[in-house]
């Protein structure tokens, strides 16, 4: 079958204003968009720019808005879509060339959270213990892959006044070191968190939550970063 | 630019991770990457780390040692194992330490499931040796690494790609790296430089691999007069999703899956009667092509049915969601309730440049270290994994000899300050890059890179003769005469992939030949290299490593010993 994709152009050294360019492309209705995407730049016009590495929704590189939802391009079946693709990069974000954009503030965001167990006891010379029940509250968080399909759909992350929210993404990972049973700082974490661009910056729009092509829960995660802050605030009064 | 550290390490896999751990905060480490760390491909590791920390049942280094010799097809150098099988359970619980998410024991104890060719009481039953995180442990231990560089402030250079290797009186003093952002070349000058630049699936069509893993390390040292060892050792994973290659983790069998063909035999019984499907993924996988060949495959295509649907939905989401999940969008059906076709894949090579067991890179035969230089990681070749690596003794080795690696530089570093130079290391590949983009010819990267995977794939995979071989090697160079006139279309600076792609390809290349030229020379059949018209192992000519080196004549071979402590060759049956 032939496929047509319309893609956002930009590259800010030679382009006064972004364009949208059409493709066609054959495809096996069992192909992915991501490989349309590679025989478009191997076969048609080797200029076009776009991030991609393992193919198959592990590495999160190709991230991008797929018929205004943002998505993985690897984890898009050809057969799915029936009349033309139009193919953007993340909102949110610089467009540094066509659909790459500079994620730098999205890590700075996620480097914020302290993204790393804190403990204080020495470790033992063996495993922490860790029940099976505790490893479960946060088992679905681990599987985030760092993609920014969740940030980039955020109303509020896309809201100039309140872009400086701390993003899903990176509340995700907060909620997997404080629901970490072996993680130490837990004061520190919820301090970090307990402000208007941390998250109190989540307005509960279940975007996220749409689009995380894990299908983690991430507007759920969120809400119990917000009622362990809220309680634990409820009974030191 | 010229930037100066006193340690750059290439890759940010798992490998370059766990040095750059080791070694930060105490020296000033630089980490150079093609893609962002964390979309390295080790993070498509699923299955586990092996350990004999025997959470679930006895186990015992020994026995993990033997199981590792015997599983290389008793190629691998048994110290250098030994060290690693020692070291497993110290690596496992500062992975824990760390942070890393691990699955659980009712305990409360790191879970360990069964994996190919891991046994206890050397060989008798399978045994539970893989600590795992459900299916997805590559991504959360290269998640946890990523975070500790984050903690310990060790700079990244993202998107950056390495396109030379520089040499000062015979000690390697830096990189030239290739700002993909910008498209400028900057020299990062180094006391040490860590190869950890992972594999090179990539080569072959159907692969398990990420398009990373285009073998830039390997081609890198072999051109600058390093030998690569046991080239002839390509992994085909037995379990590949089909048609796509897409890796379906050994875990699968480990949790109960098993292999049926068109008759819904449970067909391993017959090639391994002791451990079944779980027997070490070469003889796995020359099972199942054994079963197409012979018509058993599904429908008569060329694949074969994993089976899981006796294990229930709880036991697929809870330790196997991601496979289930490849499998629902990829093909369309739940493994829950259909078997899944699969196909072996390419996907692993037990060589690489040889190394000493801290990752000293080794320049000959009889083992003289090159000062400055490291490998680690797939690239690099100890060797643990002999002719056929066990699953879960990647990741281990990763672990163990990245750590080791970062050790040994942080200690040799104290004897060097920054030369200054003879010659300006950018200025060769200035003139290498402005050739390649005003090159006026008639050929495409892509076209040329596609003949080379269908060449490495009829010639190259699991069965090979000598036939096949000098065929593929002819082509092969073909290839590599017609590569001399590609052209390159984009005249522009920024996120030049056509570029990058093209300097990929002639690494592919050379390493296809190193690989096939390597098989070529190997008259016996051993572990993942299968020779049908030499079916046998022949140990009285052929228990030694083969080393390739690059002279103007062209690739020369040259062999050197196995180091066998406690496990003597004996046939090898599962």
């Amino acid at each position: 079958m032939i496929v047509k994709l319309k893609i956002f152009r930009f590259d800010p050294q030679t382009d006064k204003r972004p364009y949208y360019q059409t493709f066609e492309v054959e495809a096996d209705p069992m192909d992915r968009l991501l490989d349309c995407l590679n025989r478009v730049r191997w076969e048609q016009d080797s200029t076009l720019a776009y991030r991609w590495s393992c193919s198959h929704g592990i590495c999160g590189s190709d991230g991008m808005r797929i018929n205004g939802i943002c998505g993985l391009a690897c984890q898009k079946l050809v057969r799915d879509f029936k009349e033309e693709v139009l193919i953007e990069p993340l909102p949110v974000f610089r467009v540094v060339k066509d659909l790459i954009v500079d994620l730098d503030p999205f890590f700075e965001k996620y480097h914020s959270i302290k993204p790393y167990l804190i403990t204080r006891t020495p470790p033992l010379d063996q495993e922490r213990r860790q029940s099976t029940e505790e490893q479960r509250l946060f088992e679905t968080a681990i599987r985030c892959i760092l993609c920014a399909c969740c940030t980039a759909s955020c109303p509020i992350n896309q809201n100039k006044e309140t872009e400086r929210y701390v993003g899903p993404a990176a509340l995700v990972r907060a909620f997997r070191y404080l629901f970490d049973s072996r993680d130490e700082a837990s004061e520190e974490r919820m301090a970090l968190l307990d402000q208007k661009d941390g998250v109190w910056g989540c307005q509960t729009k279940w975007k996220c939550t749409e689009v995380c092509p894990k299908e983690i829960p991430v507007t759920r995660e969120i809400g119990q970063i917000k009622k362990r802050i809220y309680e634990s605030k409820h009974t030191k009064e | 630019m010229i930037f100066q550290h006193d340690i750059v390490i290439v890759g940010a896999g798992l490998a370059g991770l766990r040095a750059a751990v080791v070694c930060a905060g105490e020296t000033d480490v630089a980490v150079v990457t093609k893609v962002f760390p964390t979309r390295s491909h080790s993070g498509t590791a699923q299955g586990g780390i092996s350990a004999s920390i025997g959470n679930e049942e006895e186990d015992h280094w020994e026995w993990h040692l033997f199981d590792t010799v015997k599983g290389s097809d008793y190629l691998s150098d048994q110290d250098a194992v030994e060290i690693m099988v020692k070291d497993a359970p110290r690596a496992i619980y500062e992975l824990e330490h760390m942070g890393v998410p691990f699955s659980r024991t009712p305990e409360g104890k790191i879970a360990q499931r069964n994996f190919g060719g891991h046994t206890r009481d050397y060989g008798k039953k399978p045994v539970k040796r893989a600590c795992y995180a459900a299916d997805r442990t590559g991504r959360v231990v290269l998640d946890t690494l990523y975070d500790q560089c984050l903690h310990h402030q060790v700079k990244f250079y993202s998107e950056h790609y390495v396109l030379s290797l520089v040499f000062d009186e015979g000690k390697c003093v830096g990189v030239v790296t290739y700002d993909l952002a910008t498209g400028k070349l900057h020299f990062l000058q180094a006391k040490a430089v860590l190869l950890a630049t992972g594999g090179c699936g990539k080569i072959y069509k159907t692969t398990s691999n990420g398009f990373a893993s285009t073998g830039d390390g390997f081609s890198l040292a072999n051109q600058s007069g390093i030998p690569l060892e046991d080239m002839e050792f390509i992994q085909f994973h037995p379990t590949g999703l089909y048609p796509l290659g897409i890796l379906v983790s050994e875990a699968a069998r480990g949790e109960g899956g098993i292999l049926r063909n068109s008759q819904g035999e449970r067909f391993m019984e017959r090639y391994a009667p002791t451990i079944k499907d779980l027997a070490a993924r070469d003889v796995v996988s020359r099972a199942i092509l054994t079963e197409i060949k012979e018509g058993r495959g599904i429908g008569g295509k060329d694949y074969v049915h994993l089976d899981l649907t006796h294990l229930g939905e709880k036991k697929i989401s809870e330790r196997l969601w991601e496979i289930a999940s490849f499998v629902r969008i990829y093909l369309g059906i739940d493994p829950v309730y259909n078997p899944i076709p699969v196909q072996p894949t390419c996907h692993y090579v037990m060589g690489g440049i040889p190394t000493d067991v801290d990752g000293r890179v080794l320049r000959d035969e009889k083992g003289l270290v090159i000062r400055g230089l490291y490998g680690a990681g797939e690239c690099a070749c100890v060797s643990v994994h002999g002719a056929n690596r066990l699953g879960c003794n990647s990741l281990l080795d990763l672990l163990v000899f990245g750590r080791r690696s970062g050790l040994a530089m942080k200690e040799e570093i104290k004897q060097y300050e920054h030369p200054s130079l003879s010659s300006d290391p950018l200025k060769m590949v200035e003139e290498k890059i402005s050739r390649l983009m005003s090159h006026k010819g008639v050929e495409k990267v892509d076209p040329l890179r596609r003949k080379m995977q269908s060449i490495m794939m009829d010639y190259g995979s699991v069965f090979r003769n000598e036939k096949g071989l000098k065929k593929g090697i002819e082509e092969i160079r073909a290839l590599r005469e017609r590569y001399q006139d590609v052209e390159i279309a984009n005249k522009g600076k920024a996120f030049h992939f056509e570029l990058m792609e093209a300097i990929e390809l002639g690494h592919q290349l050379d390493l296809s030949e190193v690989i096939l030229f390597s098989a070529l020379h190997r008259k016996e059949s051993r572990g993942a290299h299968f020779r049908e018209d030499f079916p046998a192992r022949t140990d009285p000519y052929f228990l030694k490593h083969t080393l390739v080196f690059q002279t103007p004549k062209g690739p020369e071979v040259r062999y050197k010993p196995v180091k066998v402590t406690r496990f003597q060759p004996q046939a090898r049956v599962y």
